[in-house]
């Protein structure tokens, strides 16, 4: 039996701005496994990284979490008080940025900003233990102990990548959100991180989240694959049905999409259409003005997730 | 460090240029300007004779660029020249002048920079709510007003009405001045002299010019920290810094204060040629016996070598301010290098 660490239930996320709201993430419910690996995948916009950081309760106010529920370990993060979010940011869930040029504080040292992490989560534990625990994790990321007395400037970008993913798994989180986390990588630190998270996935016992627009990175790393397309889930399946099998037409398109160097394509498959207005969505479902098989039904009426061959899909060619 | 201690050297090196285009220019408008200290010692009235006699006797009859020689050949031997109203060297009323400026000026800074700095930061955490629009509405009207009419208020509301505070001078007529002074800073004198009575005295005295000058500053220092703030708390490290469970206030005014107070440090060398300004102003208001109220008489005296002597100070005082600023980024931000 798969133990549910994290669950989401009907997750509308709005940022009010000055001509609407946003309804940058609507209706999103899915289920998150102790141990697995589950990719978040979609084009830029349709809500995965919004849905990310409410993992931590962090959207950028004004936007909010305006329905739903997000239950970590059966507890809601959204009832809880601003200092219990804050203990479990870091020490339960942990999250790395897209950009590890720019998501280390430029005027603090290495050690002190892993120092400040461990202190403000477990305030017991002595200086010189707390050194003893960087230099562990800098080993197990293969960083030399040293550097941790350099500034962020002083760093190569794939070494900072490391530091982050080392920051994040300093207090050993049951769960670790990476948010396109190879997008500012050349392919060679990329091909590093990936073996570099799937060792670590197994040392620490993680479940991961990977949130990226990067199929490839999806294929090599995650069990299950959740599609998110303008805000919605579009169908939720484990890795080999996505990519061996597509269902939901959205899919089939992003797969379609990917260039394969053996197919001798001439040229590169790609999409019609744009991702849709988000304050004025598409009354049916959000990617009938884009589907190659849209029907009538599909202008008029959204689609609920439902489950469909033992996985999860939106669409109403799978309907009876 | 050796890097460092070479810019410091080559800064130094710098200020001689801007120093001898300065004096060149206060000299030639000094000597432009209607009046002359012959005139203004002897009044309209004075005959000719000893008018001329009194020109000669100062070496004001010879042609500016010979005076100008003059003085410049006085300077590189390090000497302001003497006063061409009262019988003394200019350095002598300079040197007694100047500890009352600075310790005015100091003060007027340290509470522009921890009030308007504070405030700033924050404005910017509690962005869009009531204190915010509170603070910036504040921020607005301090910088309006001008720095004379903000200290005539506070006389008037916690030296008149209230009656808390001393209005004028550094210190109470009925302490004696002679029993502590020393290098002429009175705050670092009664201290050094361990009379506790009198350094109380003095920093009585010290507050109501310093807040009417740190006021009146601290309304573009809020802006700037305010701006500044929002700009960093919207970088990615601070979410980052938020998402491994680093407390917000800590978030706050130790990694987003430090990083956006790099621009403001800039702007303090900056603004500190205008918080000298203010302090001539504040000088005359508070009637403090500092450098800004020598130079306002000795303007009316046509007195140039003072009021050329005071500039120069005056000078020396911004580069040497600006250099500090340099020498703290190179501190605090690690990716500088000189």
């Amino acid at each position: 039996m798969k133990e549910t660490i994290l669950e989401l239930k009907n997750v509308h996320i709005h940022y009010p701005i000055s001509i609407g709201t946003v309804r940058a993430v609507e209706d999103v419910s899915f289920s998150l496994y102790k141990g697995e690996a589950l990719g978040l995948v979609g084009e830029s916009g349709c809500g995965k990284s919004t849905l990310g950081l409410s993992f931590l309760k962090l959207i950028r106010p004004p936007g909010r979490v305006e329905k739903g529920e997000i239950l970590y370990k059966g507890r809601d993060l959204l009832k809880m008080s601003e200092g219990e979010v804050r203990r479990l940011r870091g020490q339960d869930i942990a999250m790395v940025f897209q950009n590890p040029l720019t998501s280390l504080d430029p005027l603090f040292k290495i050690r002190d900003q892993f120092l400040e992490t461990i202190k403000y989560h477990r305030g017991d534990i002595p200086r010189d233990e707390a050194i003893k625990m960087i230099e562990d994790i800098l080993e197990k990321l293969g960083i030399e102990r040293k550097r941790m007395n350099e500034y962020p400037h002083q760093l190569s970008g794939g070494m900072r990548q490391r530091i982050m993913i080392g920051l994040g798994l300093i207090m050993d989180p049951d769960i670790l959100i990476a948010d396109e986390p190879t997008t500012s990588l050349d392919v060679i630190v990329e091909a590093g991180f990936i073996d570099l998270l799937n060792r670590l996935r197994k040392k620490f016992n993680l479940t991961i989240v990977l949130i990226t627009h990067n199929l490839g990175l999806v294929a090599e790393i995650a069990d299950r694959v959740v599609v998110m397309y303008g805000g919605r889930v579009m169908e939720i399946a484990s890795s080999e049905d996505i990519f061996g099998n597509p269902l939901h037409p959205y899919t089939k398109g992003l797969i379609n999409c990917i260039p394969n160097i053996e197919l001798e394509q001439e040229k590169l498959v790609t999409m019609p259409g744009n991702p849709p207005d988000l304050v004025n969505p598409p009354r049916g479902c959000r990617f009938e003005p884009r589907c190659p098989v849209a029907m009538e039904i599909c202008r008029e009426k959204t689609p609920d997730l439902i489950d469909y061959e033992g996985r999860k899909i939106a669409c109403w060619l799978y309907r009876g | 460090m050796k890097n460092l201690l070479r810019y410091i050297i080559t800064r130094i090196f710098l200020t001689i240029p801007m120093l001898f285009f300065l004096l060149t220019l206060v000299f030639i408008i000094l000597r432009i300007m209607p009046g002359d200290p012959v005139s203004a010692m002897l009044g309209a009235h004075a005959p000719e004779s000893v008018i001329e006699q009194k020109k000669e006797e100062l070496g004001l009859n010879k042609p500016i660029g010979a005076q100008y020689i003059d003085y410049l050949n006085q300077l590189i031997h390090f000497d302001l020249g003497d006063s061409m109203i009262f019988k003394q060297k200019v350095i002598v009323p300079i040197k007694e002048k100047l500890p009352a400026t600075v310790e005015l000026t100091v003060f007027g800074m340290l509470f522009t920079l921890v009030f308007g700095v504070f405030l700033g930061a924050y404005a910017a955490s509690k962005r869009r709510t009531g204190r915010d629009f509170s603070i910036r509405l504040y921020a607005n009207v301090v910088y309006c007003i001008p720095v004379y009419w903000m200290g005539l208020m506070l006389q008037l509301v916690f030296g008149v009405w209230l009656g808390w505070l001393p209005i004028s001078g550094r210190v109470s007529p009925r302490i004696l001045v002679s029993t502590f002074e020393n290098t002429g800073f009175y705050t670092i004198d009664t201290l050094l002299s361990g009379d506790l009575h009198a350094f109380i005295d003095v920093m009585i005295h010290l507050i109501l010019p310093s807040v009417t000058l740190g006021i009146v500053l601290s309304g573009i220092f809020v802006r700037l920290t305010r701006a500044n703030m929002l700009d960093v708390l919207r970088s990615e490290y601070i979410l980052a810094a938020r998402a491994r469970g680093i407390p917000e206030r800590r978030v706050v005014y130790k990694h987003a204060l430090k990083n956006a107070f790099i621009p403001i440090l800039t702007m303090m060398g900056l603004q500190f040629a205008l918080l000298l300004a203010g302090a001539i102003l504040t000088e005359m208001t508070f009637s403090w016996p500092g450098m800004g109220r020598l130079l306002m008489e000795r303007i009316y005296l046509r007195d140039y070598p003072t009021i050329q002597g005071v500039i120069v100070v005056f000078a020396l005082f911004v580069s040497l301010v600006s250099l500090l600023v340099d020498i703290i980024y190179a501190i605090i931000d690690p990716r500088v290098k000189y």
